[in-house]
């Protein structure tokens, strides 16, 4: 049963590095976006430092929708969902191992591209740190609640918009704490409480959104 | 052992089929015949746990089969229309896969590769196939990983005759060690001692 957890992630993980140009699209999207935004409001460093964090959540929460689509649809469409079906493998750990190989592909990038674009926005040196440990904690967050979005839509024709109505509303928590993480540590408030929320909102979804998105699997799967 | 007793189903309000009945002990096979639209895919699907009868049972070795779906899946192959393959992989990495979700050990890779005449193409990736030979390809799964039971849609689908015949052995084979095939398809694979299901619009 691991070998075949470990066969999904491999396999994930062969299929993005061989198509590397679909697979960067939502880093590409989430550094040009950003560094828009010094163009669009001008170079000063307080407005720039004012909106820095919320500006760098909000475009990490699009990037990793954007890539949702490519969680699921791709193995309805070629069959291989109905392959994944016939395996030893609950549903549930099938759409856990994607949903680990789609954040090692997304999240993770933007993680460690973070602090870079942490500068390019002119935030204070002791943001850098926060703010990947609030996206690292944050993003696989995003990939598993958006992984039951992408399940349910397999199938509905320009799911996307539809996608983004049924997944970003359950975004906003892992918005709102991971913004207030990084800005309480810069603040000097401290931001403990909210990391550990954001940690705590993490292991729920991993604990609930397995089954959320094999329940919505089943469906497609009809 | 699987045998049906009354099957029905019914697709977007639409009666597909109904009173579908058979019983298949190991080593029979069971065709499928009828026109397009008779509901050859959907019954095949019914048969291997992903659409629900709306009437009738399903029972594999007396218990019902779809009681618990995924375990009713983990007993067969189903080889639908399209392919499942991964273009990107190539043609051993595919099977690789599958055989390592279907549980199964690595060891009979070479000989699945080697049963549709794919050796040669191991190495290549899969979008590079033809249609048939990525028939090919889907076929030999069913060699990768060892089931009882064998759900094949159309199998012979841009087959030349060559393959057909590999087909009809690796059939043959697989009902000689026991195992239960049904096949839906319009042409004749020349198998032998198949009850027939003539499925009507």
């Amino acid at each position: 049963m691991s070998g075949a957890f470990a066969a999904i992630v491999r396999r994930d993980l062969q299929l993005g590095l061989r198509r590397s140009a679909d697979s960067l699209q939502p880093l590409f999207f989430f550094v040009l976006a950003l560094a828009l935004f010094p163009l669009g409001v001008g170079p000063a460093a307080e407005v720039l430092e004012r909106i820095g964090v919320g500006v760098i959540w909000v475009l990490a929460l699009l990037a990793v929708m954007l890539s949702l689509d490519r969680l699921y649809h791709a193995d309805a469409e070629d069959g291989s969902l109905d392959l994944l079906a016939q395996g030893a493998l609950p549903l549930e750990l099938v759409s856990l191992a994607k949903c680990l190989a789609h954040w090692l592909t997304s999240g993770l990038l933007l993680v460690l591209v973070s602090p870079l674009l942490a500068i390019l926005m002119r935030l204070p040196a002791d943001a850098l740190g926060p703010i990947a440990l609030a996206l690292l904690l944050g993003t696989p967050t995003l990939t598993l609640i958006g992984s039951a979005g992408a399940a349910l839509m397999i199938g509905a024709r320009r799911g996307s918009a539809l996608l983004a109505l049924i997944v970003l509303p359950l975004y906003i928590p892992a918005l709102i704490f991971g913004v207030s993480a990084v800005e309480g540590e810069v603040m000097g408030l401290g931001g403990r409480a909210q990391f550990l929320i954001q940690g705590a909102m993490l292991l729920a979804a991993l604990a609930l959104t397995p089954f959320a998105s094999a329940a919505a699997l089943r469906l497609a799967l009809e | 052992m699987l045998s049906a007793e009354g099957l029905a189903c019914v697709r977007g309000g639409r009666l597909v089929f109904e009173g579908v009945s058979f019983a298949l002990p190991p080593g029979d096979a069971l065709l499928l015949r009828g026109p397009n639209g008779a509901g050859k895919s959907s019954l095949l699907r019914l048969l291997a746990g992903f659409l629900a009868p709306s009437a009738g049972a399903l029972w594999w070795d007396g218990k019902p089969a779809l009681a618990d779906p995924a375990e009713h899946r983990a007993r067969l192959h189903l080889v639908g229309h399209s392919n499942a393959i991964k273009g990107a992989l190539t043609v051993r990495e595919n099977l690789r896969f599958a055989a390592a979700i279907a549980g199964a050990p690595m060891t009979r890779i070479e000989s699945a590769l080697g049963g549709f005449e794919l050796t040669a193409l191991g190495d290549v990736p899969a979008a590079y196939l033809s249609a048939g030979q990525q028939r090919r390809l889907a076929l030999a799964r069913l060699l990768a990983a060892s089931r009882p039971l064998w759900l094949l849609d159309e199998p012979d689908a841009g087959l030349d005759a060559a393959n057909r015949a590999h087909l009809t052995r690796a059939v043959a084979a697989h009902r000689a060690d026991g195992g239960i095939a049904v096949i839906a398809t319009h042409r004749d694979l020349g198998l032998e001692a198949l009850q027939v299901l003539e499925l009507a619009p």
